[in-house]
């Protein structure tokens, strides 16, 4: 275990598998005699189907079957609520009644014998609606807003609202960030195969698990009969966290027409039901004594969900925890739309919460004359003070230390509107970033086999981060084999079950699971090796051996030792052990568990026409321990690009007549693209948590979002004076004075 | 996507006849499959004119010509279109993205369809899509849309990059048709949309870009295309400008100019380069000729802020222009 294949930065195990073309994504597993699926998506935005007419369709060349409420089946959904399923409220159910609860919403399938068959008469396919206006304005103020149902909507210590109102110094602001999309590149896509009352779903998916009791209850079968097999993903962001309707209706198709059915959903098809992050409208109010300590915090935020569920997201969670503050109130709301059920989106809530309170925090340091970072500094915690426990670990400051001077904060002119470049406006802005150090139960397996490699098995996914990789390292480290004698596989729910691939918690929980495996599959390759009376270990006991770069030896013994081929190629069979990991209750009572970090960005912005170019961002992140610098920055990059988007291009625009989004298309939904990349650059301090996990990673997909976009947004208010309180920050919002 | 044939055309006639009678002529594609794939173009035969010879790019004296079935990106990256006309390099360059510019050809450039969402969506009014369905982005979403040239029943924006730069370069195209073969200026190939926007240019049936020519000029070295939008690339213009100074003894002899991005087609702006003839070229003069460009706009819900755009952008264009910031 002393060969340190945790921490190398290795490029990828599935690299070459990836750029040759020879990873197979869900829609690429065609099933022989399979037919297509294409949705038809309403048009209405609420209302009632009136009249669909079916025969011409129906009639169509190829058509094998078109489904609508009428003639599909009645399923069964069962009640199922997944850790990532909100906790109040009930999914869609899909072709069971006329209801259309917003548009987009899947109305008909058309199964044909090709692709341009199935499009071309989904497109054909009239219906007729009776139609009403939908409500998807947020900030409409008829829109209710109700308190979630689901609890922890409100915490407060102190007074808040009466601090605030008699501090010395003080900041009152509202903030609104656009409804974004998740837009990977992969659109989802479901093969489904049916065999009797057994169901295949090769099936884009991060929760393979879920995925699998999800379509279980939505048509009444024992878990077991239904497989889910994902072994790569194109990019999902969260959106595949959820088993959304178009997996029900691939298998609902399947079945209707008795032969393996595919379908993909086309890129505007991916703006209705496969989830958003909602539009939030925060107020943010902080009072500070004349030398820059908060004396109150006010967080008041509103989310968006649908009418038939209530997603919930931690809108305002990070103020409680953030900085010391005797007096902090946070509240969230909920405004329900008639619109698809929201759902995470990288970095969820923190990420748009961050934007209210980092924007706030900015203003009260140039309202109090102090800089940014020591403003920060001068309101460090010493603990959780809404939770009264100590961090696990925190190196926020760090992080500011390293990451500033890494950035040249100290070149950076205090006043605003007072650094150019040319005839351009140069802006520099901080933020701070965190992300809860969450964890959850999994298992893994460990298979010995008799050549001396390993087998490891689970049922996670890679979306991107390299779980591949970082699992394959883990397992070497932990086996103590070099990389290439260990295979990691993953992508099907007959592998030891998983948590979701999603909120930062799979090396974490995975990770640990796959050295709790590894450890016992050692445990029984050395029993199994004291009971050989042929071994030179035969009846040492337990405490008397022990494991050393993958060798077998008496304790402080120096022969070479027995490997794992040695001791398997005597006893034949391999040796297969389970590993299971949660969190220890006892210690998560123990400690408020959370990431940090520090960014940073510079922005260009022109002063004639408004253009806003990101030139650097700097992130430092105090996250654990990195199993893979080079596989961490990468997502660390990623993280920052979403963050950018976030802060200046990011923003599914609906048409308030319909409920339609108007620029569902990659033209139109704006992300940055090459020629937008700035400079960017991720470090990570030095940082040691004996407390998260066996492994002490805290996670990094999150958090490498969360706390670019108030960076950003920091930092054109630097160049030009104008603060933005409202995402995404574009062009049009430079011109005004 | 509706079924259609697919032919290769052997000869421009024998394409000429086939469009007479009512097939669609196909080169890069990169509109007209787009717009198939989503069944707002439905043609029932295409005609493949790929193969005629029609790519060149040649020099005839000052002038610059340049074949229908070059390609955006090889039209872009030649030397004479560089040293001749910069301009048209640069506003190929900031169009569209490196796929679509190594696919779309020139002549298809020209009669690209409008990016107005509501143009591609069936289930909405769109008069220019179905003559007298309604508009759906007037009282909808308009925040791309034109505040010059428009009707009551139109208000989408002209897409083309390259066609500003060909508009404030005095272009002219050359047709071959049923009737023979004419020239005119590339200019009076967009209609305004008045009340019968699904009428986009002034080709008869049949007819076939088969070159552009640009004339040389004074002005024709020191020009520049500024493209402002909200990301560096595959964006189409929040607004753009296309600025030729011919400047002799610090006076400005000759201004050209043209923008996008806020016309229903590509917008020659006459008056503000008389405004500047005779001018000192600096900023002062610039945005006096600027204040004209806005006269007579016409800002729907959304797009207000481009009339506030447009004059700076053209401020900018032209400094980019005289190289005087």
């Amino acid at each position: 275990m002393n060969m340190n294949i945790i921490g190398k930065p290795l490029t990828r195990v599935d690299g070459r598998t990836k750029v040759a073309g020879k990873a197979r994504y869900a829609a690429d597993f065609n099933q022989p005699d399979q037919l297509y699926a294409v949705l038809v998506s309403a048009t209405v935005g609420l209302g009632r189907v009136r009249e669909i007419e079916t025969a011409e369709v129906e009639e169509m060349p190829g058509v094998v079957s078109l489904i609508t409420y009428r003639n599909a089946p009645k399923l069964t959904y069962l009640p199922h609520k997944g850790v990532i399923d909100p906790a109040v409220g009930e999914r869609l159910h899909v072709l069971q009644d006329d209801t259309v609860r917003f548009y987009g919403q899947p109305v008909a399938i058309v199964v044909a014998d090709s692709l341009d068959h199935a499009e071309h008469a989904a497109a054909a396919l009239r219906i007729r609606y009776d139609a009403q206006r939908p409500m998807v304005d947020h900030a409409d103020q008829q829109v209710a807003r109700i308190v979630p149902e689901a609890g922890g909507a409100d915490r407060s210590r102190g007074d808040a609202d009466a601090a605030v109102a008699e501090a010395a110094v003080k900041v009152d602001e509202y903030y609104d960030m656009a409804r974004e999309n998740h837009n990977p590149m992969e659109p989802h896509a479901t093969i489904a195969a049916w065999s009797g009352d057994r169901l295949t779903l090769w099936s884009k998916s991060q929760f393979l698990m879920n995925e699998q009791a999800e379509i279980a209850a939505v048509f009444g079968l024992p878990t077991e009969n239904v497989e889910v097999i994902c072994p790569f993903i194109g990019g999902a962001f969260g959106t595949s966290l959820r088993t959304w309707p178009h997996v029900t209706l691939s298998a609902l198709a399947a079945r209707h027409v008795q032969r393996p059915v595919k379908l993909v959903l086309t890129r505007k098809q991916m703006f209705f039901t496969t989830g958003h992050r909602p539009r939030s409208l925060q107020r943010v109010a902080l009072g500070a004594t004349p030398d820059g300590k908060l004396t109150g915090v006010v967080h008041e935020g509103t989310g968006e969900t649908s009418r038939y569920e209530q997603f919930t997201e931690a809108l305002t969670a990070v103020t409680d925890y953030l900085y010391s503050c005797p007096n902090v109130r946070t509240q969230y709301r909920l405004a329900q739309l008639d619109t698809g059920t929201p759902n995470h989106m990288r970095g969820p809530g923190e990420a748009s919460g961050i934007f209210a309170l980092e924007s706030a925090m900015d203003e009260l340091s140039y309202k109090l004359g102090i800089d940014p970072i020591e403003l920060r500094r001068r309101n460090e915690p010493q603990i959780d003070e809404a939770e009264g426990k100590p961090f696990s670990s925190r190196s926020l400051m760090r992080c500011y230390e390293l990451g500033a001077e890494r950035f040249g904060w100290a070149r950076r002119s205090p006043e605003p509107h007072s650094m150019r470049d040319g005839r351009l406006l140069i802006g520099m802005g901080a933020a701070t970033a965190t992300y809860p150090a969450f964890h959850a139960p999994s298992s893994a397996r460990v298979r010995l086999l008799a050549d001396g490699t390993a087998e490891i098995e689970a049922a996670a996914s890679d979306m991107g981060p390299g779980t591949y990789t970082s699992m394959t390292q883990v397992a070497a480290e932990y086996l103590g084999l070099q990389l290439e004698q260990v295979r990691f596989r993953l992508g099907t729910t007959d592998y030891p079950p998983t948590p979701s691939h999603g909120g930062s918690w799979t090396m974490a929980s995975v990770g640990s699971a796959i050295r709790a495996a590894c450890l016992e599959a050692q445990s029984q390759a050395a029993q199994r090796a004291i009971a050989d009376q042929n071994s030179p270990v035969f009846g040492v006991s337990r405490e008397g051996v022990e494991w050393t770069e993958g060798r077998l030896r008496r304790r402080g013994d120096t022969l070479p030792g027995l490997s794992y081929r040695d001791i398997l190629a005597s006893a034949g069979n391999p040796i297969e052990a389970d590993g299971f990991a949660r969190r220890d209750p006892e210690i998560a009572e123990k400690y408020s568990m959370h990431s940090f970090g520090a960014v940073f960005a510079e922005v260009a912005i022109d002063p004639d026409v408004g253009t806003i170019r990101v030139r650097r961002v700097v992130g430092a992140y105090g996250i654990g321990r990195v199993v893979n610098p080079l596989l961490a920055k990468s997502q660390c990059t990623g993280g920052m690009i979403g963050g950018m988007g976030m802060a200046l291009m990011e923003r599914t625009v609906l048409d308030a007549r319909d409920g339609r989004p108007v620029n569902a298309h990659m033209a139109d939904y704006l992300m940055p693209v090459n020629l937008d990349m700035p400079e960017l650059e991720a470090l990570f301090v030095d940082e040691v948590d004996p407390h998260v996990n066996p492994l002490g990673v805290k996670g990094l997909g999150e958090i490498a979002l969360v706390g670019t976009a108030p960076a950003i947004a920091n930092a054109v208010f630097h160049a030009t004076g104008k603060r933005v309180r409202k995402l995404p920050i574009q062009i049009e919002n430079m011109l005004t004075a | 996507m509706f079924p259609f044939t697919l032919e290769k055309a052997g000869s421009a006639e024998a394409a000429i006849a086939a469009a007479a009678t009512g097939a669609r002529y196909i080169a890069g594609g990169t509109t007209l499959i787009d717009l198939m794939r989503e069944e707002v173009e439905r043609p029932e035969r295409l005609i493949d004119i790929n193969g005629l010879p029609l790519g060149g790019i040649r020099v005839e004296g000052d002038d610059l010509l340049i074949g229908a079935l070059a390609r955006m990106a090889d039209v872009a990256a030649d030397n004479n279109v560089q040293r001749l006309q910069p301009l048209i390099a640069e506003s190929l360059i900031e169009g569209a993205s490196p796929q679509l510019r190594n696919m779309a050809s020139m002549g298809g450039n020209m009669l690209q369809r409008v990016r107005c969402p509501y143009f591609r969506m069936l289930d909405v009014g769109c008069n220019k899509r179905t003559p007298g369905s309604g508009c759906a982005a007037i009282e909808g979403i308009n925040a791309g849309h034109a505040i010059l040239g428009t009707s009551d029943y139109c208000v989408a924006t002209h897409p083309s990059d390259v066609a500003v730069a060909l508009v404030a370069l005095d272009a002219t195209m050359r047709v071959h048709g049923p009737q023979g073969e004419r020239s005119f200026p590339v200019e009076d190939l967009f209609r305004i949309p008045g009340d019968t926007p699904h009428l986009e240019h002034t080709l008869l049936p049949g007819e076939l870009i088969v070159e552009l020519r640009v004339p040389g000029g004074p002005y024709a070295r020191n020009a520049r295309y500024l493209k402002v939008r909200d990301r560096a690339s595959y964006e189409f213009a929040l607004v753009s400008a296309a600025a030729a100074l011919a400047i002799e003894n610090g006076v400005i002899r000759e201004a050209r100019l043209a923008v996008g991005g806020v016309g229903t087609r590509p917008w020659r702006l006459r008056a503000c380069e008389a405004a500047l003839a005779g001018k000192k070229p600096d900023r002062q003069a610039f945005e006096e000729a600027a204040e004209l460009a806005t006269e007579g706009v016409r800002p729907l819900h959304h797009n207000a802020f481009k009339v506030v755009l447009l004059p700076r952008t053209i401020v900018r264009a032209l400094e980019l222009a005289g190289e005087v910031a």
